[in-house]
């Protein structure tokens, strides 16, 4: 069971703003799927080795060259900007 | 479907633009009620099949794909042409650079009518998740089409598009293909780059087509696959024309397993149930051999993937912030006066546009994620995942395919289910192993069911071993065929 304070914890972890309401509701919600996956814990893991990738594929290396792009590419970036000045993204101060 | 219209191009008895411009009539006439476009490519298609045509008319030999009209899922991106991945946070996004299927189909000379609805960042079984509009099942515009690529396969049906591009995460492909009655298709994981594709949860997603026949899934599998230096999870892949290996395969002798434990769920429509058992016989009578088989840790397969997913979308969503591209508080502010701090962006950013489905998906990855919990859930899920993947590696050893049904109920209603997220996960009980295991497979229609008068089309999935493509699309083919 999930408690109301803990998804408020979350959801500031996962920077997402939530009403008291919504806390309400989403206390509900993740503690069933959460009951729901609790079902792990009956499936015998012993000495089985966890798989982060399917197919196996290890230290995929490919030659470190620059490829450029078109001048239309660069700009259609910087016109993704939410806000920006001359050429560079605005972002407020981080301090 | 293709190679009969590629014939009539060729032979000039119709033009590629007189093509591009019926399917953008047949669009205007149906997509008001079936809704599965979110973006029309009105300013680029015709130019590009005007093109096809005057290679025709030069006497240049074109591709298959060449000149005929498709439609690309809202998750894959498009250069110069607005990518929502149905999330009110993308509204305005115009990617500046081609998915790298979408650049080899357009090598091809494929004419990209428009881009499809899907469930927002496609996470969802019905489409309802889209912030933009709930695309209807062709069949009953009543029920969902399925999801998450709701609009493609809604669109490959009503033939408002030839064929679909679109991704696959837990049945995203199949499922909707299953329910509006499509081949889909999805592809062992690595067999094509993602480069490109919106990421939900990156050890899971590929892209696939969604078609009318078996045929023409294989012509676009043929055209999308491969290595790309783009995406380094993406394989070495041996470089086959599969439209032609089709129908050369005797089915006498191959061996289809049948995994009991996908039988008895009580979730199971016993209609749909008749309906594979229907499709078993058939393949009996065709000469293959059935064998029953046993995947017991397939009953922790939706457990895993409900945590391995969210946590991976935790992590791929970090990059919706406000900052770099996509819809943001930030702008706003300006005309609005909010003095607002950058943790404000963050925060109201990611509350204003993302929508309920999302929100849960992050939070529950964060949480399985957290210091603490990390264990519990992450890590135990990984090795069930390993489990999974050894069970198949068994299984295989003993028959050629897995057959199962590709969802345990047809077509159901809007909003019977968009209430109880568990309720909605379940859809996903036949399709998810294969994306744990990152086999191939593939949902062709086998039936329908008739319910209010309406007839509810039912797919049958078949897995296939790893990047063994062609045994799957080769017995489906045959089935096809044989109708």
């Amino acid at each position: 069971m999930l408690s109301k304070d803990e998804v408020k914890k979350i959801a500031n972890l996962a920077r997402i703003e939530i009403s008291e309401e919504e806390a309400d509701k989403y206390s509900t919600e993740l503690s069933d799927i959460l009951g729901f996956v609790e079902k792990l814990n009956e499936a015998d893991t012993e000495g089985v080795e966890p798989i982060a990738h399917i197919t196996g594929a290890k230290n995929v290396i490919r030659e470190d060259k620059v490829v450029e792009y078109s001048d239309g590419t660069k700009e259609n970036i910087i016109n993704n900007f939410p806000e920006k000045k001359d050429r560079f993204d605005k972002v407020k101060a981080v301090f | 479907m293709i190679r009969d219209l590629h014939e009539k191009l060729i032979n000039q008895e119709i033009t590629s633009e007189k093509l591009t411009e019926e399917y953008f009539a047949k669009i205007e006439e149906k997509d008001p009620e079936i809704q599965a476009y979110l973006t029309l490519n009105n300013e680029f298609a015709r130019d590009l099949a005007r093109a096809v045509d005057k290679k025709i008319r030069n006497g240049e030999e074109i591709d298959l794909l060449a000149g005929i009209p498709c439609s690309v899922k809202d998750v894959i991106c498009t250069e110069g042409i607005r990518t929502t991945a149905g999330s009110k946070i993308l509204e305005n996004y115009v990617p500046p650079y081609d998915a790298t299927v979408v650049k080899k189909i357009k090598e091809n000379d494929a004419v990209i009518l428009g881009k499809t609805n899907c469930d927002e960042f496609a996470m969802g079984a019905s489409g309802e998740n889209s912030a933009f509009q709930t695309t209807k099942n062709p069949h009953d515009l009543s029920r969902v089409p399925g999801g998450s690529s709701s609009g493609s396969a809604a669109s490959v049906v009503a033939d408002t598009s030839v064929y679909s591009l679109a991704s696959d995460t837990g049945g995203s492909i199949r499922q909707p293909a299953s329910l509006c009655g499509a081949v889909g298709l999805k592809l062992t994981y690595g067999m094509v780059s993602r480069y490109g594709l919106i990421a939900m949860a990156s050890s899971f997603d590929q892209i696939g087509p969604i078609t009318k026949t078996v045929e023409d899934a294989a012509i676009v599998l043929s055209r999308i696959a491969g290595k790309d230096r783009k995406d380094s999870t993406s394989m070495p892949t041996a470089d086959k024309n599969y439209e032609n290996l089709l129908g050369g395969a005797n089915i006498s002798g191959l061996k289809i397993g049948v995994p009991k434990e996908y039988f008895a769920g009580k979730g199971l429509d016993p209609r749909v149930r008749e309906l594979i058992e229907k499709a078993i016989q058939k393949y009996k009578n065709l000469g293959a051999e059935i064998i029953d088989i046993s995947l017991p840790s397939g009953e922790y397969a939706l457990a895993t993937y409900y945590v391995i997913v969210p946590s991976e979308v935790s992590s791929n969503m970090a990059r919706f912030d406000g900052i770099r591209f996509g819809q943001s508080v930030g702008a706003e502010s300006e005309k609005t006066g909010a003095d607002y701090t950058l943790g404000d962006i963050y925060f109201k950013t990611r509350s204003k546009y993302l929508g309920k489905e999302v929100k849960r998906r992050i939070m529950l990855g964060t949480y399985a994620l957290s210091a603490g919990y990390y264990d519990q859930y992450y890590l135990k899920a990984q090795k069930v995942r390993a489990l999974i993947k050894k069970e198949f590696e068994e299984a295989f050893k003993k028959v050629d395919l897995i057959l199962s049904p590709t969802s345990p109920t047809p077509a159901f209603k809007i909003g019977e289910k968009s209430e109880d997220p568990l309720e909605m996960y379940l859809a996903d009980i036949y399709t998810v192993p294969a994306n744990i295991a990152g086999l191939p497979a593939i949902s062709i229609p086998c039936g329908t069911i008739e319910e209010g008068g309406k007839n509810l089309p039912v797919g049958v999935q078949m897995m296939g071993k790893w990047f063994d493509e062609e045994t799957i699309l080769n017995a489906a083919y045959i089935f096809e065929q044989s109708a």
